[in-house]
């Protein structure tokens, strides 16, 4: 029995009656698409959802959601949704975010929401530009990055979103591609099936003012040999043949062909996405090309007690010890005299 | 000076206890208050900290102070100058040395008045009386304080901090004694403060009674005192409580009264932070409390949890405020409530961060981007923090806004009685949730069309899934616009939800001399400083009324017309001018008088005095 059959949604239900207003061609769509399919297939309750974004073009997706939706403040939606999940854990909290949005302003929300694993869902669009505000460099842009903020190139390293993840000792993390529908809703199930703070980076196109920033990886033809899709307890298998593999070399991965050079399929490694200890994790989700594949897919879901249940469960640990319940009881024990 | 017995009967006196941060004056101050409440005394006490958390020990900046007044009849205000002084070395006596009476009575600790002592208060000479120039007149009390509480705990075997840490004991006891007030409550008091540490419990006492006693010994040669009870006070169950625990009182009760759970997002800031200390306390009330990473996610974790359907606030002082400032226009525009607690200090930047003022009266009207009215409430004394953070509390949810509560730094660690309310007799709270018989398709801008509130629904509610946001939106069916005449629309309907709250809140009232020559106005927490000199003044025959303002935005109905009636009129606050530029705004071709103070420190009824005196001869 495959989730489908039992869930009670389709992707429709999440479909609000708003027009979208992306440019064409804007990987944005087919991130929505994606999100809409993956909430269907986990099942959760339109009404019992809220859908948090701050600014930017990638903000504007709870106006096509047909949940709870909160178009907050530049940078602030991790902190609307840390406050919204906490008060209310029994919601399925989502959190829209751009690179500008989440990394720029809204870095130390960011790394905070990570850090006490509030149970958000966050969705991290990365186009590496500032697209509402016409083209600016953004903290991802790559060193030399031209932009019309910088006519002569960035003179700045960028953040890399999963570095900032584990170094915020984040617990969950994933990576896909705008136009790969399968592992996008893959992940995105996967991030409202993990509790605590998913942080999902989702590489996207700027058709209008960074197009083909994603070019290597998207190309249908070779996209294949330039990533892998991790999954847990598989072998670190890839390729349009799928002889290719990742094997360890001292402290380093390696990519290698399966059969060449006596290497044989056992050699190939297998993917812990539980594993603690974020070493492998880390190397696995920079890997960058053109030698080695780029990480897709989950690398990262380990399981820890999270912020928002962890404050219920304080409040229901005091009040079973005490029978202070209402207002009258609280001011009965203080220090009083009668005049 | 003199040093003559006497039993001095007074109606009220104003005790100073000062010494190093770290002697305890503080607790010593306000368990001496409690047991004068007890008494039957009227009370009102302000705590006066340095900024440093521990100075070096005996310098002038590591001073810390604790003043009480206490009364037969209405206590307005912790009072000007003190009758008593406890300085525990010389730093305290050099920084309280202008604020005694000239018929005053000093108590020292006679230990801690060495050359050494002396030379970190930066004295000169080895007679720091005559050094500051203190009249004769003020008496002198010179208690071996700590060597008489090393010999009191011998038998305790404690090392010489602890020992000395206890003189705060040592000297309670002695005040007790020098005001009658009855040693078998204070050790009551400490019994319940030392609970769960017996040993430090006993050795407290000990120091405590031989205090007491000490004072006995010596009675020969000093003054006592006397304070009739106080017989105006309503009757009922009391205690003493500060103006930042009675916030954190006021929103428990409020989200009670409401059916709502309590959140707070704050971030600490002096001199608000104890409000979320006592709300964080609070998990037996079932209080969610996230102390957040800075003070802008303070303020927008309390907006996830509005919007999230929870009574919920963020509390700060004027720096944090700043910060605050977008997301405040964001609870504006997506109209949620929302209870921001600005406990103010000296301002600008970081300014005078232990220090009181009424600065950020203009930044809590105006600070914000685009046309963005909010409610604006200030309390007027410590207990009734927590009637005006239940009104902001009632406010913000009957009416879908944000309101702003300016407190300060003299309300929020100042304390005065508190006569403690049942809930039952608190006003009912009706949050706006969008009403079961409603048919129509929910949108963000549902509202009733009368009070302009839109109606409220949160996420978890079956039927109701919608966007809200800080994007302008449509005025019928709640979606995006950018129509030109749809955006002045909504401009007005915000401003005219925000002024129609005038029809819910309660007529200004005039107090003093009604049929006055001049007529004081002020607003917040200088209320008792100005009813003190009012009331002073009108023993005296000097016609002067008082019209006192807590509800600032919007102002009570009849604000115009209580102005118009009075030919002479000053506004008097602790800034520049931000009221009375507002008043002038409000209530046109009036002319304003002015009272300034900027100097981190409340009025004095003194110089309030002096100033009316002179605007009646004017």
């Amino acid at each position: 029995m495959t989730l489908q059959d039992t869930a009670p949604y389709t992707a429709k239900d999440f479909k609000s009656d708003q027009y979208v207003r992306w440019c064409p061609g804007c990987g944005d769509h087919a991130v929505l698409n994606s999100l809409q399919k993956a909430m269907a297939e986990v099942g959760i309750e339109p009404d019992k959802t809220a859908v948090i974004s701050g600014i930017g073009c990638s903000s504007r997706l709870p106006y096509y959601m047909n949940t709870y939706g909160f178009h907050t403040i530049h940078g602030r939606g991790a902190a609307v949704a840390t406050g919204l999940k906490t008060a209310h854990p029994e919601l399925s909290v989502w959190q829209i975010t751009g690179d500008g949005d989440c990394l720029a302003i809204g870095g130390n929300h960011f790394i905070h929401s990570v850090r006490r694993n509030v149970d958000l869902n966050i969705l991290l669009f990365n186009n590496q530009i500032y697209g509402l505000t016409k083209g600016q460099y953004s903290p991802t842009s790559k060193k030399g990055f031209v932009s019309k903020s910088s006519p002569f190139g960035t003179v700045e390293e960028p953040f890399r979103p999963a570095e900032l993840t584990f170094g915020a000792r984040g617990n969950f993390f994933a990576r896909t591609l705008d136009v790969d529908l399968k592992t996008s809703v893959n992940v995105m199930v996967e991030a409202a099936r993990h509790k605590g703070a998913s942080v999902i980076e989702i590489l996207v196109n700027c058709v209008i003012f960074n197009d083909g920033v994603y070019g290597w990886i998207a190309d249908r033809e070779n996209r294949d040999d330039r990533i892998i899709v991790l999954k847990h307890g598989e072998k670190m298998i890839f390729g349009k043949n799928r002889d290719k593999g990742l094997m360890l070399d001292g402290l380093n991965l390696k990519a290698v062909t399966i059969g060449e050079n006596g290497i044989t399929e056992k050699e190939i490694l297998t993917h812990d996405a539980t594993c603690e200890d974020t070493t492998l994790h880390l190397k696995l989700a920079l890997m960058q090309g053109p030698d080695m594949p780029i990480a897709m897919g989950v690398i990262r879901s380990v399981e820890a007690e999270t912020y928002d249940k962890a404050v219920h469960a304080q409040i229901a640990e005091v009040q079973a010890q005490t029978k202070v319940r209402t207002f009258d009881d609280l001011v009965a024990t203080y220090e009083s005299w009668e005049m | 000076m003199a040093e003559n017995k006497n039993v001095m009967d007074l109606e009220y006196v104003v005790v100073r206890f000062s010494g190093d941060s770290g002697d305890g004056m503080q607790l010593t101050g306000t368990l001496f208050s409690n047991l004068s409440a007890i008494l039957g005394n009227e009370i009102s006490t302000f705590p006066d900290f340095p900024s440093e958390i521990r100075a070096p020990h005996g310098t002038l900046g590591g001073v810390s102070g604790f003043q009480v007044c206490l009364g037969a009849n209405k206590v307005y205000t912790p009072g000007d100058l003190a009758d008593v002084l406890v300085a525990i070395n010389p730093a305290a006596l050099k920084v309280n040395a202008k604020g005694i009476k000239n018929t005053g009575v000093i108590i020292i600790d006679s230990d801690s008045f060495g050359k050494q002592d002396l030379e970190k208060a930066e004295f000169k000479t080895d007679n720091p009386f005559e050094e500051l120039g203190m009249p004769d007149s003020i008496q002198l009390i010179r208690v071996p304080l700590s060597s008489m509480t090393t010999e009191s705990l011998k038998e305790f075997g404690l090392d010489k901090k602890t020992v000395l840490r206890s003189k705060n004991m040592f000297a309670l006891g002695f005040i007790c004694f020098l005001f009658g007030r009855s040693i078998d409550q204070a050790i009551h008091f400490l019994e319940n403060k030392f609970k769960k540490k017996p040993e430090v419990l006993k050795f407290n006492t000990k120091a405590l009674i031989d205090g007491f006693n000490y004072g006995q010994n010596i009675d020969a040669s000093i003054t006592t005192y006397q304070i009739s009870k106080s017989n105006k006070m309503p009757k009922g169950i009391y205690t003493n409580l500060e103006g930042n625990k009675a916030v954190a009182l006021g929103l428990i009760a409020a989200a009670q009264k409401a059916g709502k759970e309590l959140f707070l997002g704050s971030y600490p800031i002096t001199p608000a932070t104890d409000i979320m200390h006592e709300l964080a306390a609070r998990k037996d009330m079932g209080v969610k409390v996230v102390q957040a990473e800075d003070e802008i996610a303070g303020i927008c974790t309390a907006i996830g949890a509005s919007f999230g359907g929870d009574l919920a606030a963020t509390t700060t002082s004027g720096p944090g405020l700043a910060l605050k400032s977008e997301a405040i226009g964001l609870a504006v525009m997506s109209e949620l409530p929302l209870v921001i607690v600005d406990v103010m200090r000296g301002g600008p930047s970081t300014g005078l961060p232990t220090k009181t003022e009424q600065t950020d009266l203009s930044q809590a009207l105006y600070g914000r981007n685009g046309e963005s009215p909010v409610v604006v409430l200030s309390p007027s004394t410590p207990t009734n923090c927590f009637d005006y953070a239940f009104a902001a509390s009632k406010i913000a949810l009957e009416h879908m806004t944000p309101v702003i509560l300016l407190s300060d730094a003299f309300l929020g660690n100042g304390a005065s009685l508190w006569k403690i309310p049942k809930l039952s007799e608190l006003p009912a709270i009706t949050p706006s949730t969008i009403p079961a018989s409603f048919t129509g398709k929910y949108n963000a801008c549902v509202r009733n069309e009368k009070t302009k509130v839109r109606y409220w629904a949160a996420p978890g509610m079956e039927g109701y899934a919608h966007r809200n946001g800080g994007l302008e939106k449509d005025y019928d069916k709640g979606t995006l616009s950018t129509v030109a005449p749809n955006h002045e629309k909504m401009v007005k309907t915000r401003e005219a939800k925000i002024a129609k709250i005038a029809d819910f809140i309660p007529e200004l009232e005039v107090e003093g001399d009604k049929d006055a020559d001049l007529l004081v106005i002020g607003w917040g927490s200088t209320h008792g400083h100005l009813m003190s000199a009012i009331s002073e003044l009108n023993r005296t025959g000097k016609k002067i009324a008082l019209a006192h303002f807590n509800y600032i935005n919007p102002l009570p109905k009849n604000t115009a017309e209580i102005i118009r009636k009075y030919n002479k009129i000053v506004v008097c606050e602790l800034n520049s001018g931000q009221f009375a530029n507002y008043l002038r705004s409000k209530v046109e071709n009036v002319h304003y008088h002015q009272y300034n103070k900027v100097q981190g420190q409340p009025f004095t009824a003194y110089e309030l005095k002096e100033c009316f005196t002179k605007l009646l001869e004017e």
